[in-house]
Order: C-alpha cells, then sequence, then structure tokens
C-alpha cells in the first residue's frame, strides 16, 4: 500500500532538504556544469583526429552526463541512507504508520529528480552554451536517462542497506566510485586506455551509462544499444530485489 | 467492582541479547489514564522492555498487548494510536521545525492540526528554523510534539529529561503533566528517582532484567518504613522526655541546641510540632529528611542507583 498523502509530503521534504545540501548541490548539479565549462573555455571544440573528428566536447559530453548519475548513485544516495540509518532518522519513521515501500518510494523520486535535473543542466549547457550538435532523438535519450538513473538508484539502494555505518559507506562509497569514474570513460576515454583496461572497463555499470548516452546522443537508436540496456536493467532488476530483501530502519 | 481497563498488558516477557538476558520474565499491567513510571539504573533492561511493548523489538518468550493489538504484527494500526519519544532520537539537521510537523503529520490518518501543537509546545517562533540550530531543550520539544501529532491515547517517553539543564527539564515536567491532564495514558522511563516521584502514578522499579517492586511511590516509600529524620533548633532549655512520648517517635538525640527526632509515620512532624507548640518551646530552622524513591532502590538492592 502506498500511501499517495505521505508520499507527496516526502518528496517534496526529501527535494527541498536535497537543495539545502551544498555537498549534494556541488556533486549533482555543479560539478559536472563546471567541468564541462573548463573544458568548454580551456580546450574547446575544435575536431581532433584522435576522437574520430570530433572535438572534445562532443566527445566528453555524454560522459559528464553520466557522471551525474554514478556519483548520486555509488556515493550519495548510500552515504545518506546509512548517515540516517545510524542517526537514528529512519527509525523516527519507523514509529510511525508509514509503509517502508512509501518512504524509499518518496527517496526514490527525489534522488531521482535531482539525478535527471543534473544530466538535463549538463546537456542543456553542452547544447545551447557550447552549441554542441545533437544528433539523437529526445525520446529515446530520455528513456536511456531515466534507465540509467533508476538502474543507479537500485544499485545505490543495496548499498544504502548493506552498508552499516555512514563511515563505512563514505569509504566504500568512495572506493568504488573512483576507478568507476576513472574506467567508465565518463571523464578519459577509453580508446586511450590499453586494451585489457578497456575489457576490465566493460564489467564497470557505469562504462554502460557512457556508451548509452553516448550513443544516443550522436544519433543511435535504441536498439543499436541492446547490450547496454540488458545491463542496466538486470542492474535494475537485481537491485530493486536486493534493496527490498536488505533494506534496514536500524 | 470498577477498575479501570488496561492500555498495556505484558506477561513473562523475556529478552535475551546472545547470552545476556535483558529482560527476564517481566510481568505488569498499565491502567488507562495513569503516568507510569518504568525506573532502574542505566542497562536495567527498562528501554528493551519499552521496545517490546512498542513492537521495534521481538520478545523471545511472553505476551504483550497494547490498546488490545499486538505490538510488531498489528504495527501499522497501533502505530495509529500511540506517541512515541525515544531516548535516542534523531531528524535531518537541516530540516525545519514546521516542515517536519507537517511531514509527520500526513503519516496519519486523523492528525491534529500541527500549527496548534507547536504552540502548545512554545515553539511557534521557531516553526522556520532548522531542526540542528535548536537547544537541547526545544529538539526535546519537538520530539514531544512529533509523538502527540496523531492526538494518541498512549505516549511513550523513555528518559525525556536525560541531558537537559534543570529549566528545561522543569518544563519537560509540566509538559508530561499536561499530557496525562488530557486524558491520556504515558509510559514513561527514567534514571531519575526525583522525576518518577513527581510524575508517576504508580512506578515499576527495574533491576538487572527483572521488576523488583511496582507500585505507588508513596506505598513503595511507606513500605520501607525507613525512618524520618525531624530536626530544629531550640532556644534555652527543653525537656527531650515531651517529644519521646509522641506517637511514632523512636529516638530522640541532642546535640548542643541541635534536636534530632527519629521516628516513623506520615502525621510525625505535625506531632512533633504540636508537642513542641504545647509545651511553649521556642524553635527554629526546623527540617525533615523524608526516605526517597532512592531508599526504595538502595533498600531493595542493596546498591545506589547511581553506582
Amino acid at each position: 500500500m502506498l500511501q499517495t498523502r505521505s508520499l507527496r509530503k516526502l518528496l517534496a521534504t526529501q527535494v527541498k532538504l536535497y537543495l539545502r545540501e551544498p555537498i549534494a548541490v556541488f556533486f549533482t548539479l555543479f560539478m559536472p556544469v563546471a567541468l564541462l565549462v573548463m573544458l568548454g573555455f580551456i580546450i574547446g571544440n575544435e575536431p581532433v583526429p584522435e576522437l574520430g573528428g570530433r572535438g572534445h566536447l562532443d566527445a566528453n559530453l555524454p560522459g559528464y552526463a553520466a557522471l551525474v548519475i554514478g556519483i548520486v548513485g555509488i556515493a550519495g544516495v548510500p552515504i545518506e541512507t546509512a548517515t540516517r540509518r545510524e542517526a537514528g532518522i529512519l527509525r523516527r519513521f519507523r514509529a510511525t504508520p508509514l509503509r517502508p515501500l512509501t518512504y524509499i518510494a518518496g527517496d526514490v523520486l527525489a534522488n531521482f529528480l535531482m539525478m535527471v535535473l543534473g544530466v538535463v543542466a549538463v546537456f542543456l549547457l553542452g547544447r545551447f552554451g557550447f552549441g554542441v550538435p545533437f544528433h539523437g532523438s529526445l525520446p529515446s535519450l530520455a528513456l536511456g536517462v531515466f534507465l540509467s538513473a533508476a538502474a543507479f538508484l537500485s544499485v545505490a539502494y543495496v548499498l544504502g542497506s548493506v552498508l552499516p555505518t555512514a563511515r563505512v559507506a563514505t569509504v566504500v562509497g568512495n572506493f568504488l566510485l573512483f576507478p568507476m569514474v576513472v574506467l567508465s570513460g565518463a571523464v578519459v576515454p577509453q580508446q586511450i586506455m590499453p586494451e585489457t583496461v578497456q575489457n576490465v572497463a566493460k564489467l564497470v555499470p557505469l562504462t554502460h551509462v557512457v556508451r548509452l548516452f553516448g550513443g544516443l546522443w550522436s544519433g543511435h537508436r535504441l536498439s543499436e544499444h541492446l547490450l547496454e540496456i540488458f545491463v542496466l536493467g538486470g542492474f535494475l532488476v537485481v537491485g530493486v530485489a536486493l534493496a527490498a530483501r536488505f533494506f534496514r530502519w536500524e | 467492582m470498577c477498575e479501570a481497563k488496561n492500555v498495556i498488558e505484558v506477561d513473562g516477557l523475556v529478552k535475551r541479547y546472545g547470552t545476556l538476558t535483558a529482560v527476564d520474565n517481566v510481568s505488569f499491567a498499565v491502567r488507562t489514564g495513569e503516568v507510569f513510571g518504568m525506573v532502574g539504573p542505566n542497562g536495567a533492561g527498562k528501554t528493551t522492555t519499552v521496545e517490546c511493548i512498542e513492537g521495534l523489538r521481538e520478545p523471545d518468550q511472553g505476551t504483550v498487548r497494547v490498546l488490545g493489538m499486538r505490538p510488531g504484527v498489528d504495527h501499522y494500526s497501533l502505530a495509529e494510536q500511540i506517541g512515541i519519544q525515544f531516548q535516542v532520537d534523531a531528524l535531518p539537521p537541516r530540516i525545519r521545525v514546521g516542515e517536519v510537523l507537517e511531514l509527520f503529520a500526513s503519516f496519519y490518518s486523523s492528525p491534529l492540526d500541527w500549527r496548534q501543537l507547536l504552540d502548545q509546545v512554545g515553539l511557534t517562533a521557531k516553526e522556520r528554523s532548522p531542526f540542528a540550530t535548536l537547544s537541547g531543550g526545544q529538539k526535546q520539544r519537538v520530539f514531544i510534539a512529533l509523538a502527540l501529532v496523531n492526538d494518541p491515547d498512549l505516549v511513550f517517553m523513555d528518559e525525556p529529561t536525560t541531558g537537559l539543564d534543570p529549566q528545561s527539564r522543569r518544563a519537560m515536567w509540566e509538559m508530561i503533566e499536561d499530557i496525562r491532564t488530557r486524558g491520556k495514558t504515558v509510559f514513561l522511563t527514567t534514571h531519575s528517582m526525583e522525576e518518577a516521584e513527581r510524575l508517576c502514578d504508580r512506578v515499576a522499579i527495574m533491576d538487572s532484567g527483572r521488576i523488583v517492586a511496582l507500585d505507588t511511590p508513596d506505598n513503595l516509600i511507606a513500605g520501607l518504613k525507613a525512618e524520618i529524620r525531624v530536626a530544629f533548633s531550640i532556644e534555652g532549655q527543653m525537656d527531650t522526655e515531651i517529644l519521646s512520648d509522641v506517637p511514632g517517635v523512636t529516638r530522640v538525640e541532642q546535640h548542643g541546641d541541635r534536636i534530632v527526632v527519629h521516628g516513623s509515620g506520615t502525621k510525625l512532624l505535625g506531632r512533633v510540632v504540636s508537642a513542641l507548640e504545647s509545651s511553649a518551646v521556642s524553635f527554629s530552622q526546623l527540617r525533615t529528611e523524608e526516605p526517597g524513591l532512592e531508599d526504595v532502590f538502595l533498600a531493595l538492592t542493596g546498591r545506589r542507583m547511581r553506582d
């Protein structure tokens, strides 16, 4: 049973709290945009032979958008969830008739909104601020963004459920996040990595978000990215099942 | 026979953590409309007992009924009718006082007007303040408001004044008395005997996972048959014989102009004073020392509460 009135209030409260959290706002909304601005002004978007005739912005824009998904999913949500559990905030909710499903739905929706907002900010700035051409279809890109956000949020709740304390969540989150960001090609093109590293990178979930966003931005159809869709869909299904199994109030 | 209905019935409750038996075969009932106190030192098993009653922990043995429901099993319908203030309680630091009350009000099917409630706990001026900026006493009042937002019949308070300054502590006591006046049943746990004596209609004294005594504070103290001491200073001379004959007096000591009368019974002080007046003895600096729940605990366990 989903309690719609509680859900609306929770969602509104979570979004407000999110926007009051300078660190969260920095990593989701500000940092990827700042990276984009630096790259745009320092390097620009001249076609480069090593990137197959594309410019640096063309090549990196989808990666920066993927970065938002990775940071919120692997670090932001797990750390916040573990912090709230450890502080006893989740227990305060448990003393009420609020259902766990309603709480999680409110939290997921709020984080989903923030992820999508961060991704949209990067794409809009790239497209209209720096004139990076968009060759794809908007509905396909939107579906790709929604799938990626949902998949990473489900992983986020698995991490948030199994990592016992805020400290552990911070350590594990960052330990997973940094190699993942580097290997995924979100900031460093995978083309310049050795072949064995590229093979390892295929096992990194964020790689599939980077490839999906890159393809959809440059005009691929969804049907050309069945591997990425399959992998992210798998993470989503398995993640939801595991999070439902392991989520704890305290 | 007109006996108040029980809101809580606990029978043979046992809760173990590994090899430690935190709650060891505890049985009691809480009556409608009373302030029921559970007192004892830290680690006596009070919080574990309360959490089993609230349905937040599962007992290993025994049955618990709260408002006729089974805690844990009927969690959501029970949560509608009870209010809980935790010993260790927390909220997101940046949430505003008004926001948190509005949010929690939305969790219940028929909540109170949260603005009125905010006024009752004296926090109207803090409606837009972030939770983290409040003082300890103000935070505790927010938690009390959250425990009352569904207009519950039964309110649990676990150590509501621990860590508060004396002024906030008194304000909290007045708030608890006010909750009782509005006809609600209050289940209070505390390790302050002073608090239990002041607020509770009945007190269960808990030690090492067991209830060692359960009665009204007056009966518990009277049951001690402990001596009351009445001390005063006299001007001039007096014959201590006039006091030795007073009913209830067991012993009279004189140290210079200071007289100490030992005895028992609730009327001892009045009798001593009238005996002095009828013999026209002028006295000053009258003091009485009566036993309290601290002495009850000491007598029952052989230890002081704060050991």
